[in-house]
């Protein structure tokens, strides 16, 4: 086996708030090769966010990566300096956020943007670094990029200031995307576009991906593997017709088990008991055991991520039965 | 079905006069001939709903859902059109009677946080509506709201907290008993399950099928979620741009869709399935409703826009029994 493109080896990041210490990532691993798209899914404040932001180095104090490693291409990207990972955000790694104006400044033209995003990573003419952007507005299905690079970011519409984040992130081709919850806020048929381009951009030029979201229809339709976060931790982790068709980890399968289009019209779903933890206050042990029916004796101590092979893990002591398939259509 | 319905809208229409932004003001002041502008946000929308029924309310953000919810639960006077309730124009009951059909008309909004006063206690929130209307005395009033609780699987203990102390899911609980509290005929329901966990959501959406179970609650259900949509409702309305252009009972649409944009927006919507896929996305941008196309306002994305499209409006014609659809090629290629 080759050295994967990321590996992200028990990464803990905490902060120390005035209420106690917020375990927000507590143990999550990770692999991605070249041109793979990873989905990571979980509920709100499970740490899917704060997991993309430590592999970029840019989590804010009072946060802090404690423990683990992130090695990207080899590198450990935790140990390492400010002006390091400054050279490798943008060009190397690019992040996409929920709201693109974390990446736009409304008071300058998209082209003043996109030309400065070019020169900041390469020693290019402005006439080339404006031939770049053209041809970066064009992969996202933006029509007439040259009278779209003189505009500023307040005569987009929303999708449209979506697909100029996403052309940022394009710009270098770089080697890895993380995007976080960027068509969480779009309509369905907006949604579609982006989806559809970010899938043609991994198959034709090797990008891999991290589509960080809640929404399980789209990781299936979208990713190659899936990684479920639970309270700060991946809990499993396979490829989309395993974690769809054969959850072995009873909070995965009841997920999918909620999904209202999995189960037949007007029947009762059914749901998870329970309410999402804060991570403030776990229990001992599994944190999902207050809400578990496999629970037992056992769970008061935290299960290891184990399973068929490193890409097919569980953390589980009772996990759900292989061939158990539920009714999963 | 000759039952009355208990809502019938008939050509609804709503039309809000549109500040200008700032720099369109700036415009204006340096002699640009610019107007405040109307927005259509609803247009002639025709919908009855009978005793009982659930139906769904489903298109994209900024087609008029809401404003079409809020004139329906009586938050918003409608520009034109009728409103009837059990049959009787609303224009024309006397005040008591149109205070009565507004009880009896609730909303459950989307942002629990947002609706409920911070500063009350849950006794209040939910309390306040029935004594103020006088549907139980206030010495009863404790003893009703922690009935109300245990009816959307609150325990009453709460009784005392404020809604900062509750989850989301929690809240709303919250926000369903405050609006049961008044005795409901109808439920308004505006993205209510649409800032909640998949966890926590399933189990609203089982709270709202279970209350319409043992109330005999009718619902208009509005959600961009279609599945969501597809698994509570027995019919589903699908808007673009402010008219209603398919309405069918939900297993029917949802299986064939008639209307391009239906078929588009059904195809699109990503499902939880095992098999990746290929998206082949609907070209364009969704419109302004401050400047909508001529004619068939879906014409300037739809595959098969024909000339006749651009001039002219398709109405929502019978397309089969209970199936209705707006679009001229229900004409030209017969059934
Ligand atoms: N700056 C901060 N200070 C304290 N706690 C924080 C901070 N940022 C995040 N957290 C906590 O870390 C946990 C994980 O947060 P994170 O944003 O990663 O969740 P998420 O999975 O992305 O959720 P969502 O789906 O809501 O975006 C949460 O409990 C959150 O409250
Ligand atoms: N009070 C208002 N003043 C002016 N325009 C309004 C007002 N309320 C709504 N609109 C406009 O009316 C149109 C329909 O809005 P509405 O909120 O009903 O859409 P929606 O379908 O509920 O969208 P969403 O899915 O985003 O909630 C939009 O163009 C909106 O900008
Ligand atoms: S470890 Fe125990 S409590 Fe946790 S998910 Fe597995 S069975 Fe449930
Ligand atoms: S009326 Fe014309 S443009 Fe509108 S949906 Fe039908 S075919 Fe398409
Ligand atoms: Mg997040
Ligand atoms: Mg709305």
């Amino acid at each position: 086996m080759t050295e994967p493109l990321l590996r992200v080896d028990g990464l803990r990041t905490h902060f120390l708030t005035r209420a106690g210490t917020v375990k927000a990532v507590d143990g999550v691993d990770l692999r991605l090769d070249r041109g793979e798209i990873l989905g990571l899914v979980g509920e709100s404040g499970s740490g899917k966010s704060v997991t993309g932001q430590s592999i970029l180095g840019l989590v804010d104090p009072p946060g802090r990566v404690v423990g683990g490693r992130v090695l990207f291409q080899g590198e450990d990207l935790v140990g390492a300096g400010e002006k390091r990972l400054r050279a490798i955000r943008g060009r190397r790694i690019a992040m996409i956020f929920q709201d693109p104006m974390m990446t736009l400044n409304p008071v300058l033209s998209i082209g003043t943007q996109m030309v400065e995003a070019v020169r900041a990573h390469e020693k290019v003419s402005r006439a080339e670094a404006w031939e770049r952007s053209r041809r970066a507005l064009a992969r996202v299905g933006i029509a007439s990029p040259d009278e779209r690079l003189a505009s500023y970011p307040h005569q987009f519409s929303g999708g449209m200031r979506q697909r100029v984040a996403i052309a940022i992130a394009l710009l270098h081709s770089p080697d890895l995307i993380i995007a976080d919850e960027p068509t969480t806020a779009l309509d369905v048929t907006i949604q579609a576009q982006i989806l559809f381009e970010v899938q043609k951009l991994c198959r034709e030029t090797g990008t891999a991906l991290i589509w960080v979201t809640h929404d399980l229809a789209v990781v299936s339709a979208l990713a190659d593997r899936v990684a479920v976060m639970y309270a700060g931790r991946v809990v499993e982790t396979g490829t989309v017709a395993e974690i769809i068709g054969n959850p072995r980890h009873p909070y995965t399968r009841g997920l999918l088990e909620s999904v209202p289009s999995r189960n037949r019209r007007g029947v009762p779903l059914r749901s998870i008991p329970g309410m999402t933890p804060s991570v403030l206050d776990l229990p001992e042990g599994c944190a999902f055991r207050p809400r578990c029916d496999r629970s037992s004796g056992a769970c008061t101590v935290m299960p290891e991520l184990t399973g068929e092979r490193e890409n097919r893990a569980w953390r589980c002591w009772n996990p759900v039965a292989a061939e158990a398939r539920g009714d999963a259509a | 079905m000759t039952a009355v319905p208990i809502i019938e809208l008939d050509g609804l229409t709503k039309r809000f006069s549109r500040k200008l932004d700032v720099v369109e003001r700036f415009a204006r002041r340096l002699g640009a001939a610019i107007d405040d502008r109307a927005v259509q946000a609803v247009s002639g929308v025709d919908l009855s709903i009978a005793e009982g029924e659930v139906v769904g309310l489903v298109g994209e953000s900024g087609c008029g859902k809401s404003t079409l919810g809020r004139m329906v639960a009586g938050i918003l006077p409608p520009s034109a059109g009728t409103l009837r309730w059990r049959g009787r124009d609303l224009r024309e009951l006397s005040p008591a009677d149109r205070h009565h059909a507004n009880l009896k008309i609730q909303m459950v909004f989307q942002d629990p946080m947002a609706s409920l006063n911070p500063r009350l206690r849950v006794a209040d929130i939910v309390g306040e509506a029935p004594v103020v209307h006088g549907l139980v005395p206030r010495r009863q009033a404790e003893e009703y709201v922690a009935a109300t609780l245990r009816q959307v699987g609150l325990d009453p203990a709460y009784l005392r907290r404020y809604p900062h102390q509750f989850s989301g899911g929690q809240r709303q609980r919250i926000g369903i008993a405050r609006a049961l509290a008044v005795k409901p005929d109808v439920l308004v329901c505006d993205e209510s399950v649409a800032a909640l966990d998949v966890s926590i959501q399933a189990q609203i959406i089982n709270l709202f099928m279970r209350l319409r179970e043992e109330l005999s609650l009718t619902y208009l259900f509005i959600s961009h979620d279609l599945g969501v949509v597809e698994h509570i409702s027995d019919r589903t309305a699908i808007m673009y741009l402010g008219r209603i252009v398919e309405l069918a009972p939900t297993p029917e649409l949802f299986d064939k869709p008639n209307h391009p944009y239906a078929k588009a927006l059904l195809d699109e919507a990503p499902r939880v399935s095992v098999e990746k896929r290929r998206f082949a996305p609907i070209r364009g941008e969704i419109p302004s409703p401050l400047d909508p196309p001529s004619g068939c306002a879906f014409h300037p994305r739809c595959p098969h826009a024909m000339p006749r499209c651009s001039a002219e409006r398709p109405a929502l014609r019978a397309i089969a029994p209970r199936r209705w659809s707006a679009c001229h090629l229900n004409e030209t290629t017969g059934p």
